[in-house]
């Protein structure tokens, strides 16, 4: 198996169709062209002698041609953050060299001389050829060789660096995404960056499928609603954050007058239940997916699809209505299972950790192996409860506060606070305390006026008492990564000083 | 005969049918396409199409035996019919899933 393969079927069954645009330089690539690229840089990066092909770039047509010709030369690509500072991509590259590195051409003299990188500014690397041509040599099919190695967000602590095999790739696409399936007029906007799963995912799901990718290299709102309308884009990804933004952009507006976007798929965190209502006004004529996975699990591994949102916001029973809060159920191929702390399977509705068996979980990290236990589970970290055969996620299980020995969801204080006319945005955390172990915590942005006691009187109408915040902090805005996901190691950093 | 391993490249030696296996039994099988053994180099075959066996195989496709043991991918289109020891194969059914990425 390799990724490669997947590449090869869509040059061989639609070779002149456009496969990835950049509007920024308004250039495109076909299925043909890429291919041909992928075997010619397959040799640049064997010739090179590294073993490993490390992109540190914003989006442009010279990822996915990295991402093949990486598998084709039998190396793992690894993209990194370029958000992150120069001393924090320093000990990621100590990690992964000797590499193969492209990067911009603002960046590319810093890290010229350096004994074990070799150096590409991404113009250089779209410009580079074999010295010694040869057209013998093919790609691996050994399932286990690593495609992939990916650093995790790291909210929690180091980054981690997950690995993925081309079984586990292959595994994804195989299972969740039919060969072909797009016409040629349609057209995905692909936002997220290059170093989220959910961007390779976008990258592979739409070379099997034939779905032409428009590349978005820096987020923003307006320019994204421009580009869908511009380039008749069909179907998008989007973090939590953009759909804020996207939603927000179009304050005001009754439609956002864009009958074309047949699909918009979100994920990558928490999104408020607020956002997705609004978001479906605001699309009419669109479908909206909910899909849940993790870097670990090669993307996507739960899905609540189209149907079951307009199901839910149009039903008078609320179990059903409920589901527009859950990740949907799992993908053909995928099982779940939720356990306890000590790893008992719980019956159905009980509030436990996620964990997930199937072909694309890899679950394993470079230098740590693999974290799977001998049945092939992982562990997810995420508290959550199954209901029905849907999923509801309740956070990180690391986030979970015991106070007094009850165990709380952030999550669902949080979603209390957010149905409050005058709450923008909220956080719930625990922090030490003396006479509970931890007490509950809430720092709130608000959009309006409200006194703390007025939200903890609120609170108290609607939970248990112990779920009601000690103390409310109203903050200007919450620190999210760039990904959309809430850094809530900060903010109890912030908290307790 | 043959015991397939996952990820297994096989061609067909009467037509331009190739397949990689996805997953496969521990067990050696008898796989042709068009009615002769498929093979890692597509050695061509003097049988020639067995006009039994010459539905065609459609790309992007995945096919399953009768217990859903062995399960490959054409990945090139042919004219002859993928078969275990003489039982043709069957398409998988796919649920149509919505775009999530």
């Amino acid at each position: 198996m390799n990724i490669m393969m997947l590449l090869e079927m869509a040059a061989s069954a639609f070779p002149t169709r456009k496969a990835f645009f950049d509007p920024t330089v308004d250039q495109d690539i076909s299925y043909e062209e890429l291919l041909h690229e992928a075997r010619v840089k397959s040799q640049v990066l064997r010739e090179s002698g590294t073993c490993r092909c490390v992109l540190l770039d914003t989006t442009n047509l010279g990822i996915p041609i990295a991402l093949f010709s990486s598998a084709w030369a039998g190396i793992p690509y690894v993209p990194i953050n370029y958000r992150l500072t120069f001393d924090e991509i320093d000990a990621l590259l100590e990690r992964v060299q000797p590499a193969f590195l492209i990067t911009d051409s603002e960046r590319e003299p810093r890290y010229h001389g350096r004994k074990a990188l070799r150096v590409a500014s991404r113009d250089e690397f779209r410009d580079s050829t074999p010295i010694n041509a040869n057209d013998d040599f093919h790609w691996s099919m050994e399932p286990d060789e690593v495609a992939v190695l990916l650093f995790t967000s790291g909210t929690t602590g180091i980054p981690k660096a997950a690995v993925m095999r081309q079984r586990h790739l292959c595994s994804y696409i195989l299972g969740s995404v039919e060969f072909m399936s797009a016409n040629e007029d349609e057209a995905t906007l692909v936002s997220v960056p290059p170093y989220h799963i959910a961007g390779i995912g976008a990258i592979l799901s739409s070379v099997y499928s034939g779905r032409r990718v428009i590349q978005m290299s820096q987020f923003d709102a307006e320019e994204w609603l421009q580009l869908v309308r511009d380039h008749n884009v069909t179907t998008a990804f989007v973090v939590p954050t953009m759909l804020a933004r996207i939603v927000k952009a179009l304050d005001g507006k009754s439609t956002a007058g864009l009958p074309n976007l047949q699909s918009i798929a979100y994920g990558g965190g928490k999104m408020p239940r607020s956002i997705v209502e609004r978001a479906l006004e605001l699309f009419p004529d669109t479908e909206f997916t909910n899909a849940y996975g993790l870097t670990e699990t090669s993307s996507t591994i739960t899905v609540l699809g189209p149907d079951e949102h307009r199901e839910a916001l149009a039903s008078k029973d609320v179990d059903v209505r409920r589901r527009l809060a859950s990740v949907g159920t799992p993908l053909p191929g995928i099982e779940l299972d939720i356990r306890d702390s000590d790893g008992n399977s719980l019956l159905d509705g009980s509030h436990g950790e996620v964990y997930v068996r199937g072909d694309q979980v890899s679950g394993e990290y470079e230098g740590r192996g693999s974290t799977l236990d001998s049945d092939g589970w992982f562990c997810t970290r995420d508290a959550g409860y199954i209901e029905n055969g849907y999923l509801f996620l309740e956070g990180r299980s690391d986030d979970v506060i015991v106070r007094g020995g009850e165990n709380l969801s952030p999550g669902e204080i949080e979603d209390v606070l957010l149905d409050h006319a005058c709450v923008e945005d909220a956080a719930v955390v625990g922090i030490p305390s003396d006479e509970w172990g931890e007490s509950v915590v809430a720092v709130v942005c608000l959009d309006g006026v409200v006194s703390p006691s007025e939200l903890q009187d609120w609170v108290r109408n609607r939970m248990r008492s112990s779920r009601v915040p000690e103390t409310i902090e109203f903050w200007e805005e919450l620190p999210y990564n760039e990904t959309g996901k809430l850094l809530r190691r900060v903010i109890r950093e912030r908290l307790s000083p | 005969m043959a015991v397939l391993s996952t990820g297994q490249r096989l061609k067909s030696g009467v037509c331009t049918t190739e397949i990689m296996v996805i997953t496969a039994p521990p067990e050696d099988l008898d796989l042709t396409c068009g009615g002769s053994p498929m093979t890692a180099n597509g050695d061509e075959s003097n049988a020639g199409l067995n006009p039994d066996f010459a539905d065609g195989s459609t790309i992007g496709k995945r096919y399953v035996n009768a217990d859903g043991k062995l399960e490959i991918l054409c990945v090139k289109p042919g004219d002859g019919s993928l078969a275990i020891a003489g039982d043709k194969l069957k398409l998988k059914d796919s649920k149509k899933l919505p775009k999530t990425d």
